[in-house]
């Protein structure tokens, strides 16, 4: 059966030149990094080549990368660890309403410690408004974190212009770039941020490393005591052949963004046009033109999100969703609740993330098969018999 | 994705009895869009047997065999013995329903007693006060 990989956001696959970069330091080259021999030297020489990796990817320095075991983790720290440094000059934090969990928790989190967290509203489209962040911040504001794209709908957010708000205040500003490191152009210094976290398998690289870059100079209570492993703000003995991927992995996201930019951005446009075209009542979620380059995700109609997945899934094709079903908790996407869709839309919500794997045979498949599946899952349809009935009583 | 039975995959990939029936003698709707599953049920009685039953779902895999196996089990049967299909009972059925897909299996039990209850109104008949209470609560 054809095969379709299109989840690239749950997690895209390992480059072969990754694994081959990794691999020695899951056999010979086994050392601590800490060690004084020259076991130790051979891991620590290859992790530091990876922090240049990485930090080069985002116009960063080496010193100020502390590498994290997840973008989870680079958020959790972040938030936590940049409040908790600041907050003698205050307690209140403002962070979007579309933030990736690791973001919106650990804000949760200081909520029970004491701080204040204010979210920022998106307009339909997804994008954070510079002049409602503006309108947030108060005198006591110390830490402002927006993601620079959000997964979901695939919208880049303007962190630029919203940089610019917040250094008027003297607030933090730290931002969740997960979806973006490697996929899109990132300078830290002309996005004018404090802070950014990013991770290595949504750009071609292993499970189980990410990184926060932290401007030099700012001030952070440490994630994990312990060692003086990433100078002691995050101890535990360096997941060494995960770093060396995640270097490798940066290395190879810099030079071919151009290619893979182009790639994914004519495959998306062909999704996109080929299914709000073949498909009634799909609506495409997030910002038509300020979005991620292989990011497609719709809402469609009368249907689920769990019952498209699975029959695409029988199909060979790997997509995901943000409807309430799929969620453990079955409460409908935060993210597509935030952007006023009304709850029986999002429970329509497909996504599919486009990667370097796929081809245009790949979309055009797509396009063969979904349609007839949105037709079967309509025809069991209430809502859709309903709307059916409507259209021809109107007439 | 859930893990889902054989049997739970299989009414999902070819349920049965999907549809609406045209004049029906009850017909039974629950819960809603919003909280995101939605069944109705259609019944043809004959002879105080539940001659012919056909459903229309909006919901997630679980959803769609639960309705699916609620309508075979419930076809031919007597109303009395379609009133015994209990969520406990469908869930069975289906080999098993993960957790947070339980209450599925509650929503396929009362929308087909929902449509008996809307079969017997129409019939005039009295609708057995317990069940009548607890349909209202929802």
């Amino acid at each position: 059966m054809k095969k379709a990989y299109m989840d690239n956001a749950a997690t895209t696959p390992l480059l072969p030149q990754v694994l081959e970069a990794m691999l020695p330091y899951l056999k010979d080259a086994y050392g601590n990094p800490q060690s004084l021999h020259q076991w130790g030297d051979e891991a620590r020489e290859a992790m530091e080549e990876a922090r240049g990796q990485v930090a080069a990817l985002i116009g960063a320095q080496p010193e100020e990368i502390t590498f994290t075991a997840s973008g989870s983790e680079a958020n959790n720290f972040a938030i936590k660890g940049l409040a908790q440094a600041q907050q003698s000059k205050g307690k209140h934090i403002v962070i979007s309403a579309i933030e990736h969990f690791s973001v919106l928790h650990s804000a949760k989190t200081l909520g029970k410690l004491g701080f204040e967290v204010t979210e920022v509203p998106v307009d339909k489209s997804g994008l954070v408004e510079p002049g409602e962040v503006a309108k947030s911040i108060r005198e006591d504001t110390i830490l402002v974190s927006i993601m620079h794209a959000n997964s979901e709908v695939g919208t880049i957010e303007p962190i630029a212009e919203i940089a610019e708000v917040v250094k008027k205040t003297g607030a933090l500003f730290h931002t969740d770039a997960v979806a973006t490191a490697g996929t899109i152009p990132i300078d830290v210094a002309k996005l004018g941020v404090d802070a950014l976290s990013l991770a290595a398998n949504q750009f071609y690289g292993p499970k189980g490393a990410g990184a926060l870059w932290l401007k030099k100079g700012t001030r952070i209570i440490p994630f994990l005591d312990g060692g003086v492993q990433e100078g002691g703000r995050r101890a535990g003995t360096e997941n060494v052949p995960a770093i060396v991927g995640m270097g490798k992995a940066a290395e190879l996201a810099q030079r071919e963004m151009p290619s893979r930019t182009a790639h994914l951005c004519r495959l998306r446009d062909r999704l996109i046009q080929g299914i709000t075209s073949k498909i009634d009542h799909s609506i495409l979620t997030g910002h038509p033109t300020q979005r991620l380059p292989g990011h497609a995700s719709f809402c469609i109609q009368f249907i689920e999100g769990e019952a498209m997945l699975m029959l695409l899934s029988s199909k060979g094709v790997a997509a995901s969703s943000g409807s309430a079903c799929t969620s453990r908790a079955l409460k409908a996407s935060h993210v597509l609740t935030a952007m006023g869709i009304p709850p029986e839309v999002a429970q329509g919500s497909l996504l599919f993330t486009l990667g370097l794997s796929n081809s245009e045979e790949d979309v055009d498949y797509v396009l063969e098969v979904l349609p007839p599946i949105v037709d079967r899952l309509r025809q069991m349809s209430p809502l859709y018999a309903k709307f059916i009935k409507q259209q021809r009583g109107g007439r | 994705m859930p893990v889902y039975s054989e049997k739970v995959m299989d009414h999902f990939m070819n349920p049965r009895n999907v549809g609406e029936i045209e004049n029906p003698d009850g017909v039974g709707e629950v819960g809603n869009p919003v909280c995101g599953d939605m069944m109705t049920f259609y019944i043809k009685v004959d002879d105080n047997h539940l001659s012919d039953v056909k459903f229309q779902t909006f919901g997630c895999g679980a959803a769609i065999a639960v309705s699916s196996i609620v309508s075979e089990m419930a076809k031919g049967k007597t109303l009395e013995e379609a009133r015994k299909i209990t969520p406990a009972l469908v869930a069975d059925e289906l080999q098993g329903l993960p957790k947070n897909k339980y209450h599925c299996s509650n929503l396929g039990a009362q929308a087909l007693n929902k449509a008996i209850d809307d079969y017997l109104k129409k019939q005039g008949k009295e609708v057995k006060g317990k069940r009548r209470k607890r349909d209202e609560q929802e």
